[in-house]
């Protein structure tokens, strides 16, 4: 019974991209931001040795003589070197005019007593990194404002922040890689109790209808809580199936069997000839119904009872003999002799009232097929497997039909005028299914059928 | 050297009319496929073996060489950065500045350790203390100073001796005794302190190394302040006559150095030819035919006596400083 399945995305699938996305994402988030932080940084390193060379020369400028001088120290320029030996470029202004340095370089205004200025500008083709500062010197006639702007070009910068970036970009792939393994880890965590109770359920036999107990992660419960309602309720309503074929079973069968009896009551009074031709056809179609309903509700009951097999331990030698004890009146009215033979025990696990129908409809078959005067052997054996083996002297089944034989209401063609339903050879075989054994039609070399039921 | 043959110049080229060159020649074959021209401090003598080096390996190439001094060259280049394909001066500082404002090409091919090259353009190919050089005439009966202090003394004790005998760079036209001076005062007092005694005792001035050896050669001077020891030193034949004293209390080392103009029309010509003088230069064995000292294999770190390639040479350079340090040395010497 395999439902076609309508599946929509997949959890795991769902989950893990979830992860890895996420796992990039925040990846590149901490790539920009890594960077960007430390390229503030890097700057900032920058500018305060730019910020330092500034107020250096600004503090070496002094009015001596009311003229400016400014005997900058050494330092001012060699703590610019780096390692890229960035240009440098500065200019000295008092007031507007140039006293030294570079005149073409681009001048930022700032007011005296504010914070150096820095900002990034363009000279001789080429990124430059501008600090500005001003002081204001008075002397004794003199007052005035000196202004001092110190670049540097960005080289050792922009080198300092490739290897970062380089740096920062092996990190933000190890981070990714590292979570992705962790999600795949995480992924399939989540989803083995789910595989576990598909499992289970999976693996459960046809008729286990029973809760599952196993522990589930909160997360699960309610699903499992609702599979085992379900299962309760379908388990439930099989029962009253099962209920419902039993009391059919009884309700039919005993209304035919008063009405069998009367008729047989009434033949004995009957005198004219053609009445009791009639009675005698009216009693045969009673036994042929009731015969039919008794191995319809047996054929419902085993399918039920197939679905909920239980298992006990039994000797199978017990079961046939009983059986042969309880037909042999019927076959005595037939004339036909029911042998038993084999092992004393066979001992195996099976469900009795089943087996015992099963056994009883392939004797019965026999006995319907069988001459007068004939016996019917039935074989109980042990080994190899446990074997019962039914064997009469009749006709024997016609050879090119014995397969569908076992289907539902088939009958072979020789049975025009014998009793019966066609299910007597599809019971056995459902047992014999439910039993997990085999049931072979085959023919004697003389003549005679052979039913071969095997666990 | 068979081909090769060297030609003083006797026609003008177009430079030549507007400047004097200390000298002018060009090597090379008659028909040269390009000429390259290189503007350089260091006399043609110390640097010919170089240049026939060169020549041999590239005989397709001439060479125009033109000898002026440092101060000329800075100004020639930044007037004209075309008419030069290579520069070589002693002034590191005039050097360095010309390239951190852009007048050379970045040479990425060329290996040289870190401290003797900056922004792979500017080639430091020497190392070169500043020595005093003494005439020996002037110290027979007495002990020949080893540092400055020594030689304040000696002047000090036989001041009759040393008048109006003593030579140093005049710093206002010498750029390489500019650079020397401005590095004496950065490091020790001792220098201005030399300067007054000198001063006071009458100085020489001159503009190159060159006169001031063959001056004391002639006696006319008897001791002479920091003048490159590699010069003196080449001065073989005079050797009785000279003592090359390498200051003891700390010495002044500089580095010649060269670049390619960024405005060359020979890129490759003047990087060939900067990558074959680097290398020659830092070969330190075998060395015999040529004059000009290697470049150390290894920074003396520790004495920091090399003056190093960076920003802080243009310190000196700056109007104001330059003002000041002007005038405090003329306040000194002149006296």
């Amino acid at each position: 019974m395999t439902e076609t399945v309508h599946i929509r995305g997949s959890l795991r699938n769902q989950l893990a991209i979830t992860l890895v996305g996420g796992a990039a994402l925040l990846a590149v988030l901490i790539f920009i931001i890594v960077r960007s932080y430390a390229a503030q940084i890097a700057q900032q390193g920058q500018d305060d040795i730019l910020g330092a060379s500034v107020t250096s020369i600004l503090d070496a400028a002094v009015i001596r003589n009311g003229a400016i001088e400014i005997d900058f120290p050494y330092a001012s320029f060699s703590m610019l070197n780096t390692e890229s030996d960035d240009r440098v470029f500065y200019a000295i202004y008092q007031d507007d005019k140039l006293l030294s340095g570079y005149p073409n370089l681009p001048r930022a205004s700032v007011s005296t007593g504010m914070e150096s200025d820095f900002r990034t500008e363009l000279f001789d083709a080429t990124a430059i990194r501008l600090a500005t500062a001003s002081r204001v010197l008075i002397g004794a006639k003199l007052r005035t404002n000196i202004t001092v702007s110190v670049a540097q070009t960005q080289d050792a910068l922009s080198g300092t922040l490739n290897r970062i970036s380089r740096n920062v970009g092996l990190f933000g792939t190890g981070f990714f890689l590292l979570t992705t393994l962790l999600s795949v880890w995480v992924t399939s965590t989540t989803i083995t109790p789910l595989r576990r109770l598909t499992n289970s359920v999976t693996r459960r036999g046809p008729q286990d209808l029973s809760p599952v107990v196993r522990h589930v992660p909160a997360e699960m419960a309610p699903l499992v809580s609702s599979l085992n309602n379900l299962m309760a309720r379908l388990d439930q309503s099989l029962k009253q199936s099962e209920d419902f074929i039993a009391e059919a079973a009884h309700r039919v069968r005993t209304p035919l069997a008063t009405v069998r009896s009367h008729a047989e009551a009434t033949l004995h009074r009957v005198e004219r000839e053609d009445n009791r031709k009639a009675l005698r056809a009216m009693m045969r179609a009673i036994d042929e119904s009731s015969r039919a309903a008794g191995q319809l509700l047996d054929h419902a009951m085993i399918t039920f009872r197939a679905d909920h097999l239980e298992l006990h331990k039994l000797n199978l030698v017990d079961v046939v003999s009983d059986l042969v004890t309880r037909l042999s009146p019927i076959a005595e009215m037939k004339h036909i002799e029911l042998h038993l033979h084999g092992d004393m025990s066979v001992v195996v696990y099976g469900d009795p009232i089943l087996l015992q129908n099963a056994f009883r409809n392939i004797i019965d078959n026999a006995l319907k097929y069988a001459p007068s005067e004939s016996g019917i052997n039935i074989f109980v054996h042990a080994k190899p497997r446990p074997t019962v083996e039914i064997q009469d002297q009749g006709t024997g089944f016609p050879p090119n039909k014995m397969s569908e034989l076992v289907a539902r209401f088939s009958r072979g063609e020789n049975a025009k005028d014998t009793i019966g339903s066609g299910l007597g050879l599809t019971i056995a075989q459902d047992v014999a299914t439910a039993h997990k054994g085999t049931l072979t039609l085959s023919n004697l070399q003389r003549s005679g059928a052979c039913v071969t039921f095997s666990f | 050297m068979r081909y090769l043959f060297v030609l003083t110049i006797l026609i003008l080229p177009r430079l030549a009319l507007s400047q004097d060159w200390e000298d002018e020649q060009l090597f090379g074959p008659e028909n040269p496929g390009q000429t390259l021209r290189i503007i350089s401090s260091t006399d043609t003598s110390f640097f010919e073996p170089i240049i026939s080096g060169f020549l041999q390996a590239n005989p397709r190439i001439a060479i125009n060489y033109f000898v002026t001094s440092t101060a000329q060259i800075d100004a020639t280049i930044r007037r004209d950065p075309a008419a030069f394909d290579v520069v070589i001066s002693s002034a590191m500082d005039l050097q360095f500045k010309l390239v951190n404002d852009g007048y050379a090409m970045k040479l990425d091919d060329i290996n040289h350790p870190d401290w003797a090259q900056w922004r792979r353009s500017l080639f430091g190919f020497t190392t070169e203390p500043a020595a005093i050089v003494l005439n020996r005439q002037a110290f027979s009966n007495h002990t020949i100073p080893q540092t400055r202090q020594e030689l304040i003394q000696a002047m000090r004790a036989r001041p009759e001796i040393f008048r109006n005998r003593l030579g140093t760079y005049d710093v206002r036209e010498s750029g390489l005794g500019y650079l020397f001076a401005t590095q004496d005062a950065r490091t020790s007092e001792t220098f201005w302190r030399l300067m007054e005694v000198m001063g006071s005792l009458g100085l020489n001035l001159y503009c190159c190394s060159g006169d001031m050896i063959d001056d004391l050669i002639a006696g006319k001077i008897l001791v002479a302040y920091n003048v490159l020891g590699s010069y003196a030193a080449a001065r073989k034949d005079d050797d009785k006559i000279l003592e090359i004293i390498l200051p003891a209390d700390f010495p002044t080392t500089m580095m010649r150095s060269g670049f390619a103009s960024s405005h060359t029309m020979l890129p490759e010509t003047a990087e060939a030819f900067m990558r074959y003088l680097v290398n020659v230069q830092v070969e330190t064995n075998n060395r015999s035919g040529f004059p000009l000292p290697p470049l150390n294999p290894v920074k003396d770190i520790e004495s920091r006596s090399t003056i190093s390639l960076s920003p802080a040479l243009m310190t000196y350079l700056d109007a104001l400083k330059k003002k000041n340090f002007l005038q405090e040395w003329e306040n000194a010497v002149l006296q």
